[in-house]
């Protein structure tokens, strides 16, 4: 058992060296090198002093003057102690410009992850014992519907309906708290905030109940055909026993590590949704980095964003080694 | 005679996935509906266009909606009642109208005679952007894939079949691809190329390949341990051959499912792309390009949401279907249920 924790922190390392490895690829993609390419952003709105103060600034962030593995080793070591150089915009340190968004939306995609294998475990579990019934055709159907809707067009509809336009004015469409909250008392706070993210979590959730589901009642179905659920059935157990005694346990299980699918995605889905909802978390940062070419700031978040979701698949790995100890390292690779 | 029994065992097995598939009427209802959008993916020009489909002038026929005759270089075709009288004959497609083209007469109005969708900010019909954009959107949906297709099954073919220190490396590029946050790279990478069809295309095959090649790492790994694999290379087959002539095929099956998938993924990134402002490059007209232009009119102009939103939905549908047709035909566990 501790070994394979071990190794799977280990095997992480060279992850780890690939995610830096490619974001500093990409930086390379940008046309010209960001030097020119923040000189040109800066003229004419800098005097010639600044600007070339802005050069030399740069130059030194990045070591352009020198070979590219010698640019990504001194980029690597500056990102060892997280320091990720300031944003093109307004010269504040990246990781601060981080540090203040991603709690938001950290809180939102935990919720999000944790709503969905709420409704999608159970689904899952019913289509697995009504197997191939009118109910799990119908809600297969229903849920492969909404896995196909774009998630930025449900947005747009759900603030057309329910956010005050020509129908029902239900819910805020912008941000995360009202305008006063700061007088508001902190269940009333909470109340608030929930109300504010109820349609960017139905935004982010609907789309992997089809998945996440359709796993749960794979695996379901796999372990029914398992021998020692023939032996339970043998030695007389009603189906209901079998089911919730013997089944439903070893079928959540591996259930776990499909988070390292949902995980990504839903970082993904938070750029679009954070931007049309007006959400100030990660996704709205990097959507605007990308749009005004802040150089450090979209390495910073990359970086970051991966790490985050090595550590969250990670996290779900143990877990999973954890709760089953019939899983071995060897057994897994 | 020989030839015969060969071709009854080379098709043995995709004919009985195929009787298994045709049982369920939904998958196969979706299929014939991606099979009608390749038909209007192909002939766009016929359907929907200014020019006309076929036209009798001075005595020749003429198609100037297929091909760019050298006798009709240099004609107006902008104005159709000119065209009406000058030849003796015309057959002008069912949507009348450009797809690229602005009119700035008819911005904006809503769906009636003239145009069955309705038109957009610059007064292009919405129902042929949309038909010409089938063909855009299908095309990033499947050429994106067969990217994936290739390098999914190159690295994850090359990973299973030699094991040990490749699969190692190539597995822990598994892991950098899974980790990194896709969407932003491939925005990333499109803010600093121009967002050419081409790159869309090539961005969304080189991220979306990590499922093809887990697959195809797994049954490689199963296979090349198989008796007849073994004798092949007894008998000389050298390791590309033996990857790609006897291990492949039989690998194949689960990789197209999770191709169908992926192309229904790739066309709704695709889309998601063209709405934040990173698609192709207007005026080329795709889905999610019509879609990303109600933005700004939500409020009234219900026709540029519903009606690409539709396409979308209908066709990112239809693909998870088949993909989900094939899937229960392919497992053997649930055939003959």
């Amino acid at each position: 058992m501790k070994s394979y924790i071990v190794k799977r922190l280990l095997l992480a390392i060279p992850t780890l060296l690939g995610i830096t490895i490619i974001t500093f690829g990409i930086i390379q993609l940008a046309p010209g090198n960001p030097v020119e390419r923040n000189q040109q952003l800066e003229q004419g709105i800098q005097s010639e002093q600044i600007t070339k103060e802005i050069i030399e600034q740069t130059k030194k962030l990045y070591g352009l003057d020198k070979p590219i593995h010698i640019q990504y080793w001194i980029w690597l070591k500056r990102i060892a102690t997280f320091d990720f150089g300031d944003s093109y915009k307004d010269h504040r340190p990246v990781i601060d410009k981080i540090k203040e968004r991603l709690p938001i939306t950290l809180t939102l995609n935990i919720i999000s992850i944790f709503l969905v294998y709420i409704i999608a475990v159970p689904i899952g579990i019913m289509s697995a014992i009504k197997d191939r019934s009118l109910l799990d055709r119908i809600t297969t159907f229903l849920l492969f519907g909404l896995y196909s809707i774009p998630s930025f067009w449900l947005a747009m509809m759900l603030i057309y309906f329910l956010g005050g336009g020509e129908h029902w004015d239900i819910f805020p469409i912008y941000g995360i708290q009202s305008a006063n909250a700061e007088s508001f008392s902190f269940f009333k706070k909470l109340t608030d905030f929930l109300w504010h993210i109820t349609l960017p979590v139905i935004c982010l959730t609907y789309a992997d109940f089809a998945s996440l589901s359709r796993y749960q009642k794979g695996s379901l179905l796999e372990v029914l055909r398992e021998n020692y659920v023939r032996t339970a059935r043998a030695k007389g157990l009603s189906e209901k026993t079998v089911i919730l005694k013997h089944v439903l346990r070893n079928s959540v299980i591996p259930i776990i590590t499909i988070v390292s699918a949902i995980l990504p995605a839903m970082i993904g889905g938070s750029v679009i949704i954070e931007s049309i909802f007006s959400i100030p978390g990660i996704g709205q940062l990097g959507f605007e980095a990308i749009l005004s070419r802040d150089y450090p700031l979209i390495m910073a978040i990359t970086t970051i964003t991966a790490f985050l979701t090595l550590i969250g698949i990670l996290i779900a790995d143990i877990a999973y080694v954890l709760v089953d100890p019939r899983i071995t390292f060897e057994g897994r690779n | 005679m020989k030839e015969e029994t060969k071709l009854n065992e080379s098709t043995g097995y995709w004919r009985g996935v195929w009787t298994e598939y045709k049982r369920d009427k939904l998958s196969v209802l979706a299929m014939f509906l991606i099979f009608s959008l390749f038909l209007v993916a192909v002939f766009d020009d016929l359907l929907a266009g200014k020019k006309p489909i076929i036209m009798k002038y001075q005595n020749n026929i003429y198609s100037p909606a297929v091909f760019n005759h050298k006798k009709l270089i240099g004609m107006d075709f902008s104005d159709q009642d000119e065209i009406k009288d000058i030849s003796s004959f015309v057959i002008f497609p069912p949507v009348k109208y450009s797809a690229t083209e602005n009119d700035l007469f008819s911005v904006l109005s809503p769906p009636d005679k003239n145009h069955y969708f309705g038109t957009d900010d610059r007064g292009r019909d919405v129902l042929s952007r949309m038909i010409h954009g089938t063909k855009i959107s299908l095309s990033i949906g499947f050429v994106a894939v067969g990217i994936a297709f290739i390098i999914g099954i190159t690295l994850g073919g090359i990973a299973g079949y030699y094991g040990g220190r490749t699969d190692f490396v190539i597995s822990r590029l598994f892991e950098i691809m899974i980790t990194f946050p896709v969407f932003f790279l491939i925005l990333t990478i499109l803010a600093f190329r121009d967002p050419s069809i081409y790159n869309i295309m090539i961005v969304l095959g080189a991220t979306g390949w990590t499922g093809i090649a887990r697959l195809i790492r797994g049954d490689f790994l199963k296979i090349r341990n198989y008796d007849y694999i073994t004798a092949q290379r007894a008998l000389g087959a050298n390791d590309i051959r033996i990857m790609f002539v006897h291990i492949l095929p039989n690998a194949l099956a689960p990789v197209l499912v999770a191709a169908t998938f992926g192309i229904a993924g790739a066309i709704l990134t695709e889309s998601a792309l063209s709405f934040l402002g990173f698609g192709v490059p207007p005026p080329t007209p795709s889905w999610g390009d019509v879609l990303s232009q109600s933005k700004k009119y939500i409020d009234f102009a219900w026709w540029l949401v519903i009606f690409p939103g539709l396409a979308i939905f209908l066709t990112v549908t239809s693909f998870n279907l088949v993909g989900e047709g094939f899937r229960n035909a392919l497992d053997p566990k649930l055939r003959g249920r």
